[in-house]
């Protein structure tokens, strides 16, 4: 039976179960058992990603205001303009779209499909909750660093494709640092692969059912992480790529309606992603009190991480494209190194 | 190296910056010749607000010409009014009445701060932090208020007439400024903590686009970008005008004159500003606004040249008077058109990133480059 107390994940293994147990008795095959099973857990991670991304668009518009002393959307839908996201969406998919003359029609079109496709992935293994898990791989982590990677490609397809200076310009400041920045990300993680034992999402989290590994030795890989992530989803102060007052808007310069909307929604939910590994990788993911769902202790450290994503960006002034070469090489990359020597000899004292 | 780049099919690439571009300031069109990110050649390309101001001034009396001058600067507007008042001033041997002269420093020093305000503001997002935008602004609108309680306008303020000033300061300007003071004060050290040192911020700019004093000064620069670069050169100190020269205040000067110097420069002449004007307050007696002039104003033949220290530098007006009631020639030197210049020599071998950092902190104005 399911109690009010149990958790999202419970309930989707209770259902689960009452499925498999149907199926058995009706005698349908596993693999279309298997088959919904997943299919139904893909169109309820589609909806959550949605409301995901108009929470975050919404959550930016009121946290950046705040903090300019303005109020941000307050009329739209009454209540503090909440619906103002989904006006914003409307009236993207009205917009008419434009391809430039000279452009690469081909690439241009499908640039914005490729940033947004490799970002759904991602969350295929995003532990929300016990249970709640699309694919609990024994690769998890690398699938998502692996996908993850292949953002990099679609912003130099649309900088190149745009056949605009400007875009150009973006597209390969973003190749050189997500290239670059992506080394210290995934050193960052491996201090934790390393104490665990494993890159499965499930076992990490397990492993951190006494204590977040934030407050182990691997707070220097979480700083890393955290520095090196925010490189890595293009936001302020490394968001070079679309340095406004420099390159007008980088490489998405030249899109115009959905298509931008894809990469505008992609940059949210790769921002989500990047959070949702920092709240599974160090502060526990699920873990946290007995009564409240792990589903809501997992969303409430990543959205913490969220905020502080987005603290950064309306507090700092962007960075010059050298220099942020010279921090991820010179400094990000060494001081890595230096963390998994350090959790080395960690993990080897502790055993 | 780019020459062995050219030969083996690789070509600098040239970029328009503007005129329609987010962080020139207005409508300046940069043409850059680029290997790379590294400029290898800059030109700035001037005129696209150019209104043709000194000619139509030669077609209007000398009054309505201060409301003219209120358009070259358009964000320190009561410094051009300054500037224009001056020469017709000094051709008629016009005292002015020491309450105006008062309010005129009192005005130009709020000008002087609104101005650098603005220049805080933008610079910060042309870095790329944007929030000391929306600080900045909130403290100049204060100071709007008390413009618009004494003159009406917010922008545009045609405040100065030949002879002292159009109206009298209302009751409730003399605490306004006291308190607007007293508010600003702390403001300046929260900017400091918010932009002026941080890490990412003295990265960009310090060491950025630096001018020696020789180049400063060959390169007639004025205003804070010459104090920047170690010229202790203010007219307020070193030709004053008005009543400046009964104030106690220091000339801030940088070292290096880098992009992090020009900036400090002028954070730190909004506290000098702010105690000019507290000085002005208290030596505000009651009197007489307009000296006596004649309704219809010919100045006898002549010329002139009178310069003021505007927020960008050295405001001056040259005018040449036959007697009528129209100046002859009027000719402004405008001090944003004059710094502008230097943009080509330092832009060579900088980034683009170091583009909108060098071109913010010479902080020009468009309105007044083109005229």
């Amino acid at each position: 039976m399911i109690y009010a107390s149990q958790s999202l994940g419970d309930l989707w293994n209770w259902l689960l179960q009452q499925f498999a147990e149907l199926c058995g008795s009706l005698g349908i095959p596993e693999v279309i058992r298997y088959m919904v099973e997943k299919g139904a857990y893909a169109v309820g991670l589609l909806v959550f990603i949605s409301l995901t991304a108009l929470v975050m668009i919404y959550m930016e518009r009121k946290v950046s205001a705040h903090m300019q002393l303005r109020y941000g959307p307050m009329w739209t839908g009454g209540w503090h303009g909440w619906s103002q996201t989904i006006a914003d969406m409307i009236k993207l998919l009205l917009k008419e779209d434009i391809i430039p003359d000279k452009a690469d029609r081909w690439v241009h079109r499908i640039a914005p499909i490729v940033i947004f496709v490799p970002s759904l992935i991602g969350f295929l293994v995003i532990p929300f909750d016990k249970y709640l898990i699309g694919a609990d791989l024994n690769v998890g982590i690398l699938l998502v660093f692996g996908f993850s990677s292949i953002a990099v490609l679609s912003i130099f397809m649309g900088g190149w494709a745009s056949n605009n200076k400007y875009t150009l310009l973006g597209g390969l400041r973003s190749a050189a640092q997500m290239i670059s920045y992506e080394l210290p990300l995934v050193l960052s993680v491996l201090g934790v692969i390393m104490t665990v034992g494993s890159l499965k999402m499930s076992d990490i989290v397990m492993a951190q059912k006494d204590v977040w590994f934030l407050f182990t030795p691997n707070l220097l890989g979480f700083i890393i992480y955290i520095i090196a992530g925010t490189a890595e989803v293009n936001r302020t102060p490394f968001d070079l790529p679309e340095a406004e007052s420099e390159l007008v808007s980088g490489y998405n310069t030249e899109y115009s309606g959905l298509k931008y909307g894809f990469f505008m929604l992609s940059e949210f939910t790769n921002t989500f992603i990047i959070s949702a590994i920092a709240a599974t990788f160090f502060m526990g993911g699920w873990n946290g009190p007995s009564w409240l769902p792990g589903i809501v202790s997992f969303l409430a450290k990543t959205y913490l991480i969220v905020f502080l994503l987005m603290w950064f960006r309306w507090t700092f002034p962007r960075l010059r494209v050298d220099r942020l070469m010279d921090f991820g090489w010179k400094f990000l990359l060494p001081l890595s190194f230096f963390n998994i020597l350090m959790i080395a000899v960690w993990v080897l004292v502790k055993k | 190296m780019i020459e062995q780049l050219k030969n083996s099919g690789f070509e600098e690439m040239t970029l328009n910056m503007g005129p329609q571009h987010p962080s020139t300031h207005g409508v300046l069109h940069l043409l850059l010749k680029m290997d790379g990110e590294v400029i290898t050649e800059a030109r700035p390309d001037i005129g696209y607000l150019h209104r043709g101001m000194e000619k139509i001034a030669e077609k209007r009396t000398w009054g309505a010409n201060i409301a003219l001058s209120d358009r070259w600067d358009y964000i320190a507007s009561m410094s051009n009014n300054f500037a224009a008042v001056l020469g017709p001033e000094k051709l008629m041997s016009i005292t002015v009445p020491k309450r105006a002269e008062y309010i005129r420093v009192i005005m130009a020093e709020l000008n002087r701060i609104a101005s650098h305000l603005i220049f805080f503001g933008t610079y910060g997002i042309d870095i790329g932090a944007f929030t000391p935008f929306f600080y900045a602004f909130r403290e100049r609108e204060k100071i709007l208020d008390l413009y618009e309680s004494v003159c009406g306008a917010r922008l545009t303020y045609n405040y100065f007439r030949i002879g002292g000033v159009s109206a009298d300061l209302p009751e409730e300007f003399i605490p306004g400024v006291k308190a607007f003071i007293n508010y600003f004060r702390p403001k300046l050290k929260e900017y400091d903590t918010l932009l002026s040192t941080n890490p990412i911020f003295m990265d960009r700019t310090v060491g950025v686009g630096a001018i020696t004093k020789e180049e400063a000064i060959d390169w007639a620069l004025s205003g804070p970008n010459i104090r920047a670069s170690g010229v202790n050169f203010d007219l307020r100190k070193d030709d004053p005008y008005s009543v400046y020269s009964e104030f106690d205040f220091n000339i801030p000067t940088g070292k290096n004159g880098d992009c992090w110097d020009r900036y400090m420069v002028r954070m730190n002449e909004m506290k000098e500003s702010a105690r000019i004007v507290e000085q002005a307050l208290e030596k505000l007696e009651p009197g007489d606004i307009m000296a006596k002039v004649a309704k219809v104003i010919r100045p006898p033949a002549g010329e002139i040249y009178t310069h003021v220290e505007a927020p960008k530098g050295e405001l001056g007006v040259y005018c040449i008077s036959d007697g009528s009631t129209m100046p002859y020639r009027y000719k402004v030197r405008g001090p944003s058109f004059v710094n502008l210049a230097i943009l080509q020599k330092m832009l060579k071998g900088l980034r683009i990133a170091d583009v909108v950092a060098v071109l913010g902190s010479i902080d020009i104005v468009l309105g007044e480059v083109d005229r």
